[in-house]
């Protein structure tokens, strides 16, 4: 495929990402209204955010001007080379934002400089994965800072949480994130937890997790319990949707594991706000799909 | 619904409560992170004056410009908390009367808010679509080139922007009974 339509391929699919929130997003947030009741202030604001989400599909804007950053999921084939790919990509980043589907977002570290065109070094990110049939499959999620602020890694055993090197001390970490997340990620979020790996990718590993369906079960019978209690503990801590207080504080929490040397217990929670946004392509045979 | 227009007096804010859904009308400007930083170090001369008894919008928009014409794309409220070294000084500094963000601030600013007579509003975050459309006009914006779009400060007229005051000029924080009540909800869960 020829830089030009794949460039335009990863241009649609930037576009749905930062403009059409997800079906199973809005499927949360309306069960979310259903608990909160008719009448209650939190019901009220989560259909506020129904509102803006059919506001910005309809008008192709930004359902928030935090666009993020770009973390790009690659499965490519034999057909495809790496470099085609990511320089697709990047071109089509540019592109989004110069239709103000993205904001400018990549700032030099050092200088301040804003690149202006959502590259730069490290940006956008990518994870590369080969597949043995022919074609790409790419999954885009844009991960905004505010809720990204609000990850923690924590080192078990914990003293303060009185947490130690099992799935009770797991449970306190993501309990006490949440909690000192309050209302600042944007709430109600969806939360990803890694439980092991090393530093770096325990917090990669709880970032894959938003690549995961919000109604999907874990085939892992113990992690899958584990979800299913935090997201009603998490529910019960109250914060509710942008920290006004209610029972919606998250829609979702989905946990991965990775092994980890003896010495280090890492476990990792990643934040992504209700505007959970996330989009895929498949592109076979010269023809695209989006998911 | 209490509807406030800019500029806005001491002791119009006063009667303002902490849960109080308010509509507000006229020109603010927006300003985060390099731009607090950036009016502390100086005497924010392009800025000063449209402070006075004004507002200030935690927001890094989504701009479109047109023909030499900016217009709000997105522009939903940013982080507050970040601000939370710089704020009471903002405050006392220009005489600000709101800050519109998100997440809440902490008690140095509440105490700037009721030496002051200025309150803390929280917009919902995220809704940035929606809140674009209160945004009718963008009138200038200063440090563009330097600060790059989202931390320029945008000079806005809106109208009927709606947010809810979280923090008030007595004292009282929602963000902080939300966070009382959480604690307690937090040790009932963690058994701390």
């Amino acid at each position: 495929m020829g830089h030009e339509k794949l460039t335009e391929h990863f241009l649609e699919l930037i576009r749905r990402a930062s403009t059409v929130l997800p079906r199973d997003t809005e499927e949360a947030i309306r069960k979310g209204i259903e608990n909160e009741g008719e009448g209650a202030g939190a019901a009220s604001t989560l259909k506020l955010l129904l509102e803006n989400s059919r506001q910005a599909k309809e008008g192709s804007t930004p359902i928030c001007q935090d666009t993020g950053a770009l973390l790009f999921f690659v499965d490519m084939g034999p057909d495809f080379r790496q470099k085609d790919v990511e320089k697709a990509a990047r071109a089509a980043a540019g592109e989004a934002t110069a239709r103000y589907y993205l904001r400018p977002n990549a700032v030099d570290a050092v200088t301040g400089k804003n690149s202006g065109d959502n590259t730069g070094l490290g940006m956008p990110t990518f994870h590369f994965d080969q597949m043995d049939e022919e074609g790409l499959r790419v999954r885009l999620l844009l991960k905004g800072g505010g809720s990204e602020n609000v990850g923690a890694q924590y080192k078990l055993p914990d003293g303060k949480l009185k947490a130690g090197r099992d799935l009770d001390g797991v449970r306190k970490c993501v309990i006490d994130a949440v909690y000192n997340a309050q209302g600042k990620g944007c709430a109600p979020g969806v939360i990803g937890v890694c439980i092991g790996g090393d530093r770096g990718s325990s917090f990669a590993c709880s970032k894959e997790q938003f690549l995961r369906n919000l109604g999907d079960t874990n085939p892992d019978p113990v992690l899958a319990d584990l979800e299913s209690r935090l997201f009603t503990d998490l529910n019960e801590l109250g914060i509710g949707p942008s920290g006004f207080g209610g029972k919606t504080t998250v829609l979702g929490v989905k946990i991965g594991k990775r092994h980890r040397v003896p010495a280090c217990f890492f476990v990792s929670v990643s934040y992504v706000c209700w505007a959970y946004r996330k989009a895929a392509m498949t592109i076979k045979g010269g023809e695209v799909s989006h998911d | 619904m209490t509807e406030i227009k800019l500029p806005v007096s001491p002791d119009e804010i006063r009667k303002l409560k902490a849960g109080d859904e308010v509509s507000i009308t006229g020109v603010m400007i927006t300003a985060r992170d390099a731009a607090h930083k950036y009016l502390i170090e100086t005497d924010g001369p392009e800025v000063k004056e449209i402070l006075k008894d004004s507002m200030i919008y935690h927001c890094g928009p989504v701009v479109k410009k047109e023909g030499g014409t900016y217009s709000f794309v997105a522009a939903g409220p940013t982080t507050s908390i970040r601000e939370e070294p710089y704020e009471a000084d903002v405050i006392a500094k220009y005489g600000v009367r709101g800050v519109i963000g998100k997440g809440g601030m902490g008690g140095k600013t509440l105490e700037a808010c009721g030496k002051h007579g200025s309150v803390y509003l929280s917009a919902v975050g995220g809704i940035a679509t929606t809140l674009a459309r209160s945004v009718v006009e963008v009138l200038d914006v200063h440090k563009l080139e330097e600060f790059g779009v989202p931390e320029a400060m945008w000079v806005i007229r809106v109208e009927n922007f709606p947010a809810v005051v979280t923090m008030d000029s007595h004292g009282k924080s929602i963000h902080d009974d939300v966070a009382k009540l959480s604690r307690e909800n937090y040790e009932k869960l963690v058994g701390t």
